[in-house]
C-alpha cells in the first residue's frame, strides 16, 4: 500500500484515496507532429526498473492532479509535486540522488531531460 | 532421455525409485549459439521447443536469471480459453488451446490439461451484449463457444448464487473446451524436451547487456560471461522494458503487479472455471482442492512481485456474494507477478529495430493459455522471418493504428 501526500491540498493518505494516471512529463503532440512523435506520445511509455515520475489524481479527495517521484523496485516515494511543471523540480531530484547516489535526471525519459 | 510411462513407474517402484534421471541438464554456457532466447518462462521455452521440433534449429540456449518457470508462468491461475474477439487473437489462442489438448503426449510430460469448461459470467446488461457479440464472432472464427442462460449456469455450477442481489447472474459465455493445466508442469515439460534436443538451459544467469555489430545483434553479456548468437529472442514478460532498453528500442508497455491467492483445500465442489469480469474476480478449484482466486491489476508501475491489499480484498468480497459457501474459507497463500500490459491488451510478437533480434511480450494478464501457440508462431517468425500466426502482432501496429483491441475480451485479469 503506497502512502502519498497530495501537494494540492496537503492531505497524506493511502493509495486507495488516489488514482494512478500513468507516466508524467509526456510531450503532448498535436496536428503536424511526426508519426514517430505521435506514436511516442500515444503509446510508448517509460517502464523503468527504478526511479519513475508519474501522474496521480487525488480522486477521493480534492480531485486534483499532481505528480509523484517513486521507485518501482522498492515502492519508496521520493516526493510529490505540482502537475503545473514540465520537468521534475530540483529539490525532488536532489532527494532522489540522496537516496540513489549516481542517479541523474538524464537517465529517465529516454534522455528527454539530457 | 528415458520416457515417462506407466511401465516406467512400475519399474522404478520395484527398485526404490533410484533410476529416475534429472529432467534437464545444467550445462556450462558455450561460446556461441545459433539462437539465444532470454527468459525461461513458458513462452521462451515453447519458442525454443518449436525451433527444434518444427525448424530443426537445435543449437539454442535459453538464459534465465532465476529458476525456470519462476516468473509469471509459475504464478498464474492457469485459465485456458480461446474465445477472444478479434480474428488474429482467435487464431493464435485457438491454435494454442488445441496444442494443449495433446501437449502431454507431444512432450511426454503430464501437464494435467483439464478441459473442464470456462464460464465468463454476464452480470450486467452491457456484458450480455458484449458476450453475445463475442459468441457471434467466435462462430465465424470457428471457435466453439456459446452464450448460456442463468438456469444452465446454475446447472453447471450449483454452488453459485445467481440471484444477486447486487450482481445477479444474467447468463454466461461458455467455452466447454477451455479449462486449466498445471502451470509448473508446462514449464518443466518443455524444459525437459528442449534439454533432450541438446539445447542448453542456463539458469541463475542474468542478461545484463546486448551488444550489436553493424546494426545486427552480436552477443549478450551475462553474469556468466559473454555469449555470441546469430539470432536473439527476448521473452521476459514483466522485464521486457528493461531488455528493450538494452537492445536500444522502446515499447508500448507498462509493467504492473497482478495477484492471486488460494484457499485451504476443501472437498470437490466446483468442476468448471468461473470468471466474473464485472467484479474483477475469478475462481476455480485445483486438483488438491484449493480454491484458486484471482483479481485485477494494480494501477501503477511496479517490479516488486507484490501488489496492494485492496486488489485482494475487492475480488474476494465480490466472489463471496456469488459463492456464499466460500465465506468461511481460510486463505492459505497470496502472491503477485509482474505483468507486461500493452495499450490494446494484445501481445507483441515481432521483429525489432535491431536486426536479428525478436521480441515476444505484452501477454500481460493472459498469456498462460497462449504458451504453445505463441511458441509455435514465435519459432516460425525467428526461423523464417514471418509467420501467419504472428503477422498481426507486430510492433509497428501502434504507429499504423492497426490495434487488436481485446480490452473488452480480456478486461479482467486474463
Ligand atoms: C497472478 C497471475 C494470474 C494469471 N492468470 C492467468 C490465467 O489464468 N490465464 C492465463 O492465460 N494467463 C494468466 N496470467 C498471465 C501469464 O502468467 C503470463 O502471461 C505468462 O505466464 C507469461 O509467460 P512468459 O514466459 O512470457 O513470462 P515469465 O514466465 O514471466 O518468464 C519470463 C522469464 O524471464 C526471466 N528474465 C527476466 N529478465 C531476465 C534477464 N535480464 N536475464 C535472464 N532472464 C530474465 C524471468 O526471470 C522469467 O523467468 C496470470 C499472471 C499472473 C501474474
Ligand atoms: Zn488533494
Amino acid at each position: 500500500m503506497l502512502i502519498l501526500q497530495c501537494p494540492c491540498c496537503g492531505v497524506e493518505a493511502e493509495e486507495t484515496e488516489f488514482a494512478g494516471g500513468g507516466q508524467a512529463h509526456l510531450t503532448r503532440e498535436t496536428v503536424g507532429a511526426s508519426e514517430e512523435n505521435f506514436e511516442a506520445y500515444l503509446f510508448m511509455r517509460e517502464n523503468p526498473k527504478g526511479v519513475h515520475f508519474e501522474r496521480w489524481r487525488h480522486a477521493n479527495g480534492c480531485g486534483k492532479w499532481f505528480h509523484a517521484a517513486r521507485c518501482t523496485v522498492t515502492l519508496e516515494v521520493f516526493g510529490t509535486y505540482s502537475a503545473q511543471t514540465t520537468r521534475p523540480p530540483n529539490e525532488i531530484c536532489d532527494k532522489i540522488t540522496a537516496r540513489r547516489p549516481g542517479w541523474s535526471l538524464k537517465d529517465w525519459g529516454s534522455g528527454k531531460f539530457a | 532421455m528415458k520416457r515417462y510411462s506407466a511401465f516406467a513407474i512400475a519399474r522404478e517402484a520395484s527398485r526404490y525409485h533410484t533410476g529416475w534421471e534429472r529432467a534437464w541438464r545444467a550445462p556450462e554456457p558455450k561460446k556461441k549459439y545459433d539462437v539465444v532466447i532470454i527468459g525461461a518462462g513458458g513462452h521462451g521455452l515453447a519458442t525454443a521447443f518449436h525451433l527444434g521440433r518444427n525448424h530443426g534449429i537445435r543449437n539454442v540456449a535459453i538464459i534465465e536469471k532465476g529458476w525456470l518457470g519462476g516468473g509469471n508462468t509459475g504464478r498464474n491461475t492457469t485459465i485456458i480459453r480461446s474465445n477472444y474477439l478479434q480474428d488474429p487473437s482467435a487464431a493464435i489462442y485457438e491454435k494454442s488451446r488445441s496444442l494443449y489438448e495433446t501437449l502431454s503426449q507431444d512432450i511426454n510430460y503430464n501437464v494435467m490439461f483439464s478441459p473442464r469448461g470456462v464460464m465468463m459470467l454476464a452480470q450486467t446488461q452491457h456484458e450480455i451484449r458484449g458476450y453475445l457479440r463475442t459468441a457471434h464472432a467466435n462462430a465465424l472464427q470457428g471457435v466453439k463457444t456459446e452464450f448460456i442462460g442463468p438456469r444452465r449456469v446454475k446447472e453447471l455450477c450449483p454452488i453459485m448464487n445467481i440471484d444477486g442481489p447486487r450482481y445477479p447472474v444474467l447468463g454466461a459465455l461458455w467455452q466447454a473446451r477451455g479449462g486449466t493445466a498445471r502451470h509448473d508442469a508446462v514449464a518443466w515439460g518443455y524444459a525437459r524436451a528442449c534439454s533432450d534436443m541438446g539445447m542448453d538451459i542456463l539458469q541463475q544467469t542474468e542478461v545484463t547487456a546486448i551488444r550489436r555489430e553493424g546494426g545486427k545483434v552480436a552477443c549478450v553479456t551475462t553474469t556468466r560471461g559473454e555469449i555470441d548468437c546469430d539470432k536473439l529472442g527476448i521473452v521476459v514478460a514483466g522485464h521486457s522494458g528493461v531488455l528493450a532498453e538494452m537492445a536500444g528500442f522502446r515499447l508500448p508497455i507498462e509493467s504492473v503487479a497482478l495477484q492471486a491467492l488460494v484457499s485451504e483445500p476443501i472437498k470437490p465442489c466446483m468442476d468448471v472455471v468461473v470468471m466474473a469480469n464485472t467484479v474483477h474476480g475469478y475462481m476455480s478449484q485445483s486438483d488438491k482442492g484449493e480454491m484458486v482466486i484471482g483479481g485485477g491489476t494494480d494501477g501503477y508501475n511496479n517490479y516488486t512481485q507484490r501488489g496492494s491489499f485492496q486488489h485482494i480484498e475487492e475480488p474476494v468480497r465480490a466472489l463471496v456474494e456469488t459463492f456464499p459457501i466460500i465465506s468461511r474459507l481460510k486463505m492459505l497463500r497470496q502472491w503477485g507477478g509482474i505483468v507486461d500490459v500493452t495499450g490494446d491488451r494484445s501481445p507483441i510478437l515481432s521483429k525489432t529495430p535491431l536486426e536479428n533480434c525478436f521480441i515476444n511480450c505484452g501477454w500481460g494478464t493472459g498469456g498462460f493459455k497462449a504458451i504453445p501457440g505463441s511458441g509455435w508462431g514465435m519459432a516460425e517468425l525467428m526461423a523464417n522471418g514471418h509467420s501467419p500466426l504472428t503477422e498481426a502482432f507486430g510492433l509497428d501496429r501502434f504507429r499504423e493504428g492497426r490495434f487488436i483491441d481485446e480490452s473488452v475480451a480480456a478486461g479482467v485479469a486474463h
